[in-house]
Parts: structure tokens; C-alpha cells; sequence
């Protein structure tokens, strides 16, 4: 089919960047800055030739590549893609790509920066292309160190420290891996027992008939540990002081894509694997969703820093994800997916769009701010392309995310889905509160000498809010994907009766 | 001629293009930003023609449909579609016309503001969506462009951003509406589930043979939150006043012709949903008649010129509701579009006095405008006769239908109250008329007649005001209700008394008015002063405002305020306590590591009694 590992090249090339980085003069900022936006500029092509090129009519994982590793482990470096994978394959590159050009005014420590920042969007994409447990596993704890020194290098103290930040993100995402590690070893042991042999293949794990008692266990342990990291209440504290504490493009790469890899592994690992452990806790990760979406809607009603709004939001809106995976039905996961997708560009744009202001006016409180739109209407048309995606509207592939959630979720949990539907009011208050007070509202002198959006500073802008509206203005071009790819994990775990633990 | 049918796509298209070439390209040129736009909606207004000429050439039962997967997967798919019957046909004119009419009187009217073209910008995608909307043959797409109007109309209401006011009032209108759709999603989501489709001829279908009458009553209830929010029905009804703080040529599209309606054309077009169970009917109805007394009552004692049709606004779209509750669809749509124009007509009347007035909008600091103006003058007064009722006007023969319909349907409390509103209606508007253009106030001194480009508007409108009821009148056999119908209509022969009865109530309305304010027969300051606490609670809309203001404030920011310091104190003191446990653990556990021999040989000691303690309770417990 493709002879070229093409998934093997789009992974690397940021590493080669960095090592490029790596060998060049820390005073050579342009040229730092030019290989970092080249390297993830190609990333993202290649990552757009996969999607454009997978054959959506045979779907199942393509562009394998495969080499044995550890044998006496069952591990390989085992790469491939599929409906699920490539959407969110191409949003880390859509993300890292913007996160290069969010970042083109920093002057400190130039190199050490965009030396991790490469490594942390090798780390993440990792993840989503590999088809061996282990090495999901490996990159998976690759993002954990880049993520922990941007943090407290170039970060910012506000409600928090810097370092009370990159800390508490670093001891959650190390205290989520730990549930998954056991819950892998687990796993490994009990399928070694009924197979025979070590495998660490997803393809061939999921094909094991586990008992319920082993799959409640295992998913239980993924549960908590994917769900850390997606940020489900109560785990979920690490959320909004993370990213306030980040740098822009750690946040807008942590919120965009990394949270992911939770939603990512509740279904690939979770729910593929052990489909009887998935359908028995559901009921659980639904309610625990409710919380997500509604408690965490209304404290960013009471927050004054922008990135504690965004921040509380993406946690409001991981809910929907959640209720999308807990109503595990194929509507339901195709919602999921999408929203998964469709929250990363959102969130990537807003945190791109506060960074930008922040970097200008060295503040966040939204009461600093009122009618910017006057000095800044390309900041403003970002921050409301951004807002009224956050707020589902259609036009925005939120809308399509969030309305298959609800039609999914809402055959399975009538009353947990219409809890949850009031989060549509909920964001839209609090989406436009802030945007009306940070964008409208007389001409404010103070802010007169800030410049607005101009040259590298609009890539974010512009790739971001292509696919926000692209996506929803053309949702087949996506949900189609989306939807060949769950349609097998559902076809693989059979109709499934939902329940058990309550 | 079947061609156009086909291409009635590009109605809604055109418009949208012209919003992307406009945002991206074309605003640095406002000329050509505001040329496009006018051609995109003109070419609409020509092809809406062509269709409506095809529609109603055939038989009162003509569909044209076709459709486009949007959005596919087992077990939901939602289109994108045309559904051309004489129903969108009615829509298309009306909207088209109306647009293209205000498009270019704010030529004129907003000349000189520096966001001209984005002005138009937003004038289109408020043209596409609202055209889209109009064409949906799905409840998926319709509430796509439902909420895409949603968004023009916040857009246009915060177009003067600015102002503190206007951002509010965008940001009050999208979050009401929000919470009509909240309904409406869960409507939608209903009918998704139950009967797996959105389609509305495929719904029709499943819902005449479906029994479940509870599961029927709670759906059409959901999706009529969708209409009480958008077209502004009481409890809903906040947003429309305050959403004159935009320019006023959006107020007369927007606010009072087209999208307010959109409410109304959304029962229409479900109305085998809303039929289907009688009790959603008799609520539809009781909230509409409600909304149009409510609404009238608070506009007899405001004294914005704007606000006091906004009002009158919300009272017809009242009337409107009600006459769909009653099962008069006919009726309700053809209100829906003698309204659009005469409304619209009374809108820019009111924007080119403003304009000449330098946007002052209290009608007590205007007076004698006839003079200076009596292009304006006359039209705006066209317009309010034919909001009053009084024949042969158009509002006349569409306010009869529904006053008909609402008696012959033994509503007679509903008949009753209609007329009571009627009486009222006329009375504010011969108020305002009385005090603005024929006061002896010195305001309207330095006024001056708009140009031709806001004029030849007006009198167009005019013309559609006196003549536009007469294809639904008696007169021309009811022609209106032929082609919009629906399975089981009936339309109650015309009832002279009743036709005589409103119209003296409309002329009574407008004698008193005159009697009051222009005679000052009566003293209306001693009125007021006497009816102390009834003015107060009409000037202050019945305080329903400040209702929501403090429930908001207590109810919605508390639990904000509640929910964040749970999450301060407890998560986080949880988390935050944790690693102060794990820390200080560690600094008290480290002086066990004290080098001293004996004391390791204890805990040595002490583990090994531990583990055979433990290893003897499980021999007893497996034993036992």
C-alpha cells in the first residue's frame, strides 16, 4: 500500500528538529524559531496526507509498520491509524504547529524552549499512533518531562506558583500513570496466563475473553488513570491551576491534545479491550460527568483570570466527552471523538488568544480589560470565534460534537443527559460575560498602545479557526473518518447492555 | 421554470458569501461591501419571485424537496435540504423583501459610520441564516440556522459595542434565546429518538400514527420553548425590548419583521407536531394571548419611540402565537406577513426621525414632525393604521382572520381579550403619533426629510401596508388560506360583526388617543399621578426585569460562588492536604532511620510478631 513509514517520519521529525535545535548557537533565535515551525509544519502535512489519503471505505488501522522489539515482552514498535486515531493525530499537529507560532515572541532561554516543546509534541503524538500497549505507554511518560520543566521555566505565578503548578500537573499525571500501570501489568499477566504467549499488540489483547470480574479490576484502574488526565471530578484540580501556571503553548497543547490521550485510551485501551469492565462502570464515569459539566460550568462563572475560565471550561466540557464514552454506543462515541477534536482547536485558539494579550498587557483579570475590540479587532475576531465555539453554536464543530453526544447520550441517560444539556446555557453565560467584558464596552486609554494581531502572531488565528469552522461547515469530512473507526471498536465489542455498578 | 425550483439553494447561499467575501476581503471597501450584499439579497428577492410564481401557479398541495447528507452515521443522519412548498414560498417573499428594502435604506441611515461594512457583513449572514432557516425540510437544519440567526442578531444588537447598553443587550438576547433552545434541543432530541428521523414529511408521517399522548404533549411543549424564546413569548419576552439598542434598521428586519417571527413559522411548519395534542395547543394559545395584552399594557405608558413598538412587537407576535394555539396556522402566518411589512414600514419611519433628530428617541422631546417631515410623517401613520386594525388595511383583514378564527374555535375569552389588545393597540400607537409628529413640543424644529434612499423604502412599505391584507381578505375569496393549510383546516365563514365590532374598537382607541393628547381634553399627567401604582407597574414592566436580575444574582451567581469555594477549600484542601500529609510523613518518619542497631532490631521484631499474627488469623479464617 504506502512503502514509506510515512507514520514513523510525521513522528520524528520534530525530534530531528530538536536535535537540530540542539546543535545551533542559543543566541541564533531565528533560526531556532524557523526549524521549530518547519519541522511541525511538516508534521502537520504529512499528518493532513494521512487523513486526506486513508481509505475510508476499508478503515481498520493503516499505514502499519511493524518491528519486533522485546520479544520475550511481546513488544514492537507497532504504528498505525484509523478513524479514531488520525483525527487526533492531526489535531496534535495542528496544535504544535500554532503552539511554534504562539510562542515566536519569546526571548528567554530560546533554545531550551523549543527544544521541549518538539519532544513534548513527539511525546503526544506517540501516543496516538502506536498500537502496542507499551509504547503507548512510553510516550505517554515522554510528555511528562517537557510538560514539568516548560512549566516551571517559563511560566507564569498568578493564583499559584509556577512551580505549586508544573508540580501538581506533573504529580497527576505521574499518579494517573501509576493506576494505568498497574492496570497494564495486570493486563499483560492475565492475557500472557490465557494466551500463551506475551503480546502486548491491542489488536490481539482485544481479542481475549476476559472474565467480568478482571475486566471491572482493569477498567476500574484505567478508569481513574485515563480519567486524571481527562480531567474527570474529582480528579480533576490539576486542570485549571496547570494551565494557569503554563506557558501559552504547554497550555494550549496540554488542554488541546494531551487531555486527550485520556478520552483516547478510555476507548482504544479501555473499551476495546475490556468491553464487559467499560459497559459495568459507565453508569459511574456518567454521573461523575454530570459534575464535571455543570460544577465546573459554574465556578467559571465566579472566575476573573481568563485562563482560569478556560481552564474550569475544558473541564465543564470533558463532561460531554465523558457522557459520550459512558453511553458507549456508536452515536454517542462518534460524538465523543469529535468533541475530543473539536475542544482542542477551541481551546488551543483561546489559550493562543490570552497568551497574546497577556504577553502585551502583563495581565488576565478580565475587569483590567473593556472594549478591546476597538484597539484589537483581529484579537477580538479570535476570541469570538473561539467563545462561540465554546458555546457549541453551529458553524463550529462543537455544535457537531456536542449534538451527536446528546443524541447518543441521551437514548441510554435521559435524566444525566438533560442535567448535562444545561450546560448550554451555563457556558453561553459565562462564554459571553467574559467576551462582553473583555471585548465591548467603551474605549478604554490605557490599552491604546497595544498592537493587534499582526504576521506570525495570526497563524494560530488562522489554522486553528480553519478547522473550527472547515469542521463545521463540512462535518461529513471528519465524522465520516470518526465514524468508520468506532463503528469497528462497536462491531468488535457487539451490543453491549449498559449497567452493573449502581 | 422547474430549473429555478433547483437553484433555490443559491437563495440562502448567496448571502453567506457575500458575509465571507465581506469579513475577509472586502471590508477595507464599504461601498463594495455594502453593494455586494445588496446584490446577494436582490438576486434572493428575484428568485423568491420566480419560485413563489411556480408555487402558487400549482395546486395548494405543491412540495419540492431535495436534501444533502450533512452529518451520517447508523442511526443519525441529518441533511441538508430544500423544502419549496407555498409556506416557504410566503417566508422566502416576505424575508427577501423586507431585507432588501432595509439593506438599502441603511444606505442612508448609516453613511457615515465607520463599521459600514460590517454592518452589511452582518446584514448578510443574518439574510443566509434566516433564509436557511426558511428553506430547512429538517428540524437538524432548521435549528442550525435557528441558532446562526441567533448569532446575526447578537451580532447586530452589540453593533454599536461600545456602549455598555448594546453589550448587554446582545449578551441578554443570545443567553434568553439560549435557554428557549435548551427546549428546543431537548424537542429535537426527542423526536431523533423515538421515531428516528428529522425530517419533517417522514415525521409527519410517524406522528399521525403515534399514540403515546404523553410522550406527544412533552415533545411539542420542548420544542415550543424554541419559539417563546425567539419570537419573544412571555416569559421569554426580556430580551426584545432591550435589543433596540441596536441600530434601528435592525430593529425593523430583525426585531420586528422577520426573525421574531421565525417562532411562528417554526409552529407552522411543525404544526402536525403542535396539533397533534390538544394540550399543547391550548397552552400555545393562553401564552400568545397572554404575551399580546401583557406586551400592549406596558406600551401605553412608555415614551421611547423605539421601545414603545417594540412592545408592540412582542404584542402581535402574541397575537400571532395565539392564533397558531387556535388552530388558525392560516391566520397566525398570514399576521405574520401583513405584520412584517406594516412593522417594518413603522420601524424605519421611527429610524428616519431619529436619524433627523440626532438620535434622540423620547417622543416627548419631539413634536410637530408633519412639517418638516411628511414623507415620514404620513408613512409612519400608514403604518399604524394598519397596526390598528382599520380597513381596509392590511393589518384589518389579518387581525379579523384571527379574531374570527379564535371565536369560531369557542376561544371566546381568547376572542375577547384579542379585542381588548386591539383597542389598546391602537390607543399607544395614536399616542405616539399624537405627541411625536403633531405635538406642540419644540423638539422636531431643526428635524429635516430623510433622503430618497430612506423614503422610496418607506413608501414601498407603505404601498405593501394598505395593500398586502387583501390576498388573504374575503374579498379575494381567502386566496391566503387555500395554500397555506394543513390536513383537517377549516376556515369559519367571514363574521361581519366581528369586522365592525374591531374596527370601531380600533377607531375608539385612536379617538381617545386624540381626545387626550392632542385636545388635552383630558389631563394625562393627572391620570398618572392618580394611578400611581398601576403607571409604576406598567412603566416599570411589571418589574419582571428586576425579578430576573436578583434570581440571577442570588440563585445563579451563588451557587457559582458556593461551587468555587467547594473547590478551593475541599478538592484542592483535599489535594493540597495530601501532599502536606505525604510531606510531613516524611520528615517525621526520617528520625526512625536513626543508625541506632537496637532499634532496628525492634521494628524487625515488632514485623515479624505482625506477620504471624496475620498468618495465624488467615490459617483460623480458612480453617473456620
Amino acid at each position: 500500500m504506502n512503502h514509506l513509514p510515512i507514520l514513523s517520519i510525521t513522528l520524528f521529525i520534530p525530534i530531528l528538529g530538536a536535535i537540530l535545535i540542539m546543535c545551533l548557537s542559543a543566541n541564533r533565535q531565528k533560526a531556532i524559531k524557523y526549524i521549530a515551525a518547519a519541522a511541525t509544519f511538516v508534521s502537520l502535512i504529512l499528518s493532513l496526507l494521512v487523513f486526506l489519503n486513508y481509505d475510508r471505505a476499508v478503515g481498520g488501522m493503516q499505514f502499519i509498520e511493524h518491528i519486533p522489539w522485546i520479544a520475550d515482552l511481546g513488544v514492537s514498535y507497532a504504528l498505525g491509524v484509523d478513524g479514531i486515531s488520525i483525527p487526533l493525530l492531526l489535531l496534535t499537529n495542528l496544535i504544535g504547529f500554532s503552539a511554534v507560532y504562539a510562542s515566536w515572541n519569546i526571548k528567554e532561554r530560546v533554545k531550551e524552549f523549543f527544544v521541549l516543546l518538539l519532544i513534548l509534541i513527539t511525546g503526544v503524538m506517540g501516543t496516538f499512533v502506536t498500537t502496542d500497549l507499551f509504547i503507548f505507554f512510553l510516550f505517554y511518560e515522554v510528555v511528562v518531562i517537557p510538560i514539568y520543566l516548560l512549566v516551571i521555566m517559563f511560566g507564569s505565578s498568578k493564583r499559584v506558583t509556577k512551580e505549586y503548578a508544573g508540580m501538581k500537573l506533573t504529580i497527576y499525571l505521574l499518579i494517573g500513570s501509576a493506576f494505568l500501570l498497574v492496570g497494564l501489568i495486570a493486563l499483560f499477566v492475565k492475557s500472557k496466563a490465557l494466551l500463551g504467549f506475551p503480546s502486548m499488540d491491542i489488536m490481539t489483547l482485544a481479542k481475549i475473553n476476559y472474565p467480568l470480574a478482571f475486566q471491572i479490576f482493569a477498567y476500574a484502574l484505567m478508569a481513574v488513570g485515563f480519567g486524571t488526565l481527562l480531567s474527570m471530578f474529582p480528579f480533576h484540580a490539576w486542570s485549571p491551576d496547570g494551565y494557569a501556571g503554563a506557558p501559552t503553548a504547554v497550555s494550549m497543547i496540554h488542554a488541546g491534545v494531551l487531555k486527550k490521550i485520556g478520552g483516547y485510551g478510555l476507548i482504544r485501551i479501555g473499551l476495546f479491550i475490556l468491553p464487559a469492565g467499560a459497559k459495568y462502570i459507565a453508569p459511574l464515569i456518567a454521573v461523575l460527568a454530570i459534575f464535571n459539566v455543570v460544577y465546573a460550568a459554574f465556578i467559571c462563572l465566579s472566575q476573573k483570570d481568563l485562563k482560569y475560565i478556560v481552564g474550569y471550561s475544558s473541564v465543564s466540557h470533558m463532561g460531554y466527552v465523558l457522557i459520550g464514552i459512558a453511553a458507549l454506543n456508536v452515536i454517542s462515541l462518534n460524538g465523543a471523538v469529535m468533541m475530543m477534536f473539536a475542544h482542542g482547536v477551541m481551546a488551543a485558539l483561546f489559550f493562543a488568544m490570552i497568551g497574546n494579550l497577556y504577553e502585551k498587557s502583563h495581565t488576565r483579570n478580565v475587569s483590567d480589560f473593556g472594549g478591546l475590540a476597538h484597539q484589537m479587532p483581529r484579537l477580538a475576531t479570535g476570541f469570538m470565534l473561539a467563545g462561540l465555539a465554546s458555546l457549541g453554536l453551529p458553524g463550529t464543530v462543537n455544535f457537531i460534537g456536542e449534538f451527536t453526544i446528546f443524541v447518543g447520550a441521551f437514548s441510554v441517560y435521559r435524566v444525566i443527559s438533560i442535567i448535562a444539556i444545561t450546560g448550554i446555557i451555563l457556558t453561553a453565560v459565562y462564554i459571553l460575560r467574559t467576551l462582553g467584558d473583555v471585548l465591548f464596552g467603551p474605549r478604554r486609554e490605557e490599552w491604546d498602545h497595544l498592537e493587534d494581531l499582526q504576521g506570525p502572531e495570526m497563524v494560530p488565528l488562522i489554522v486553528l479557526g480553519t478547522a473550527i469552522l472547515i469542521g463545521g461547515i463540512l462535518p461529513f469530512t471528519v465524522m465520516d473518518l470518526i465514524n468508520s473507526g468506532v463503528g469497528q471498536i462497536i462491531a468488535h465489542i457487539g451490543t453491549i447492555q449498559i449497567g452493573g455498578i449502581f | 421554470m422547474q430549473n429555478v425550483l433547483s437553484l433555490s439553494w443559491v437563495i440562502p447561499f448567496l448571502p453567506f458569501l457575500a458575509f465571507a467575501l465581506i469579513g475577509l476581503f472586502l471590508h477595507r471597501w464599504p461601498k463594495i461591501s455594502a453593494a455586494l450584499s445588496i446584490l446577494s439579497i436582490g438576486v434572493g428577492l428575484i428568485l423568491s419571485i420566480l419560485i413563489s410564481m411556480i408555487v402558487f401557479a400549482g395546486e395548494a398541495g405543491f412540495t419540492y424537496e431535495v436534501a444533502v447528507r450533512w452529518l451520517n452515521m447508523p442511526g443519525l443522519s441529518v441533511d441538508m435540504g430544500l423544502l419549496i412548498d407555498p409556506l416557504t414560498a410566503v417566508m422566502l417573499l416576505v424575508v427577501t423583501i423586507v431585507a432588501l428594502l432595509v439593506q438599502v435604506y441603511s444606505l442612508g441611515y448609516m453613511h457615515d459610520d465607520p463599521g459600514f461594512a460590517s454592518y452589511y457583513a452582518y446584514q448578510s449572514i443574518f439574510a443566509g441564516s434566516m433564509l436557511g432557516l426558511v428553506v430547512a425540510n429538517n428540524f437538524g437544519q432548521i435549528f442550525v440556522f435557528w441558532e446562526l440567526v441567533g448569532l446575526s442578531s447578537y451580532l447586530l444588537i452589540g453593533f454599536w459595542f461600545g456602549r455598555n447598553s448594546a453589550k448587554d443587550a446582545a449578551k441578554k438576547a443570545f443567553i434568553t434565546n439560549r435557554i428557549g433552545d435548551f427546549g428546543f434541543l431537548l424537542g429535537i432530541l426527542f423526536l431523533q429518538i423515538i421515531f428516528g428521523t428529522l425530517n419533517y414529511s417522514e415525521l409527519a408521517g410517524a406522528v399521525a400514527g403515534y399514540g403515546n399522548t404523553a410522550i406527544l404533549i412533552t415533545v411539542s411543549l420542548l420544542l415550543f420553548a424554541g419559539p417563546v424564546g425567539k419570537s419573544a413569548q412571555f416569559p421569554l419576552h426580556v430580551w426584545l425590548p432591550d435589543a433596540m439598542e441596536g441600530p434601528t434598521p435592525v430593529s425593523a428586519l430583525i426585531h420586528a419583521a422577520t426573525m421574531v417571527a421565525a417562532g411562528v413559522y417554526l409552529i407552522a411548519r411543525a404544526f402536525f407536531i403542535f396539533n397533534a395534542s390538544p394540550e399543547t395547543m391550548l397552552v400555545i394559545a393562553i401564552i400568545g394571548g397572554f404575551t399580546a395584552l401583557f406586551a400592549a399594557s406596558i406600551a401605553l405608558v412608555q415614551n421611547d419611540i423605539k421601545r414603545i413598538l417594540a412592545y408592540s412587537t412582542l404584542s402581535q407576535l402574541g397575537y400571532m402565537v395565539m392564533a397558531m394555539g387556535v388552530g388558525a396556522m392560516a391566520a397566525g402566518m398570514f399576521h405574520l406577513m401583513t405584520h412584517a411589512f406594516f412593522k417594518s414600514l413603522l420601524f424605519l419611519a421611527a429610524g428616519s426621525v431619529i436619524h433627523a433628530l440626532a438620535n434622540e428617541q423620547d417622543i416627548w422631546k419631539m413634536g410637530n414632525l408633519h412639517k418638516k417631515m411628511p414623507i415620514t410623517t404620513w408613512t409612519f401613520v400608514i403604518g399604524a393604521l394598519a397596526l390598528s386594525g382599520i380597513p381596509p388595511l392590511s393589518g384589518f383583514w389579518s387581525k379579523d382572520e384571527i379574531l374570527l378564527s379564535a371565536l369560531a374555535s369557542g376561544h371566546t375569552a381568547l376572542y375577547i381579550l384579542g379585542s381588548l389588545v386591539a383597542f389598546m393597540t391602537a390607543f399607544y400607537m395614536f399616542r405616539l403619533i399624537f405627541v411625536a409628529f403633531f405635538g406642540d413640543n419644540k423638539g422636531g424644529e431643526q428635524a429635516h426629510e430623510s433622503p430618497a434612499v430612506m423614503t422610496v423604502p418607506l413608501i414601498i412599505l407603505a404601498v405593501l401596508a394598505v395593500v398586502a391584507g387583501l390576498v388573504g381578505s374575503p374579498l379575494m375569496n381567502n386566496a391566503f388560506d387555500h395554500y397555506i393549510t394543513y390536513p383537517g383546516a377549516f376556515h369559519p365563514a367571514p363574521n361581519h360583526s366581528i369586522m365592525i365590532i374591531s374596527s370601531l374598537l380600533a377607531i375608539a382607541g385612536i379617538f381617545l388617543a386624540w381626545a387626550i393628547y392632542q385636545k388635552k381634553w383630558v389631563d394625562f399627567e393627572r391620570i398618572k399621578i392618580k394611578m400611581g401604582g398601576l403607571y409604576q407597574l406598567l412603566y416599570h414592566k411589571y418589574y419582571i426585569d428586576e425579578i430576573y436580575a436578583w434570581l440571577i444574582k442570588h440563585f445563579v451567581d451563588g451557587t457559582a460562588r458556593l461551587m468555587e469555594w467547594f473547590d478551593l477549600k475541599v478538592i484542592n484542601g483535599a489535594v493540597n492536604g495530601i501532599a502536606w500529609l505525604t510531606g510531613h510523613l516524611g520528615i517525621t518518619l526520617r528520625y526512625t532511620e536513626d543508625g541506632q542497631v537496637q532499634s532496628y532490631a525492634l521494628y524487625m521484631y515488632a514485623g515479624i510478631i505482625i506477620l504471624l499474627i496475620a498468618a495465624l488469623c488467615a490459617v483460623f479464617t480458612v480453617l473456620a
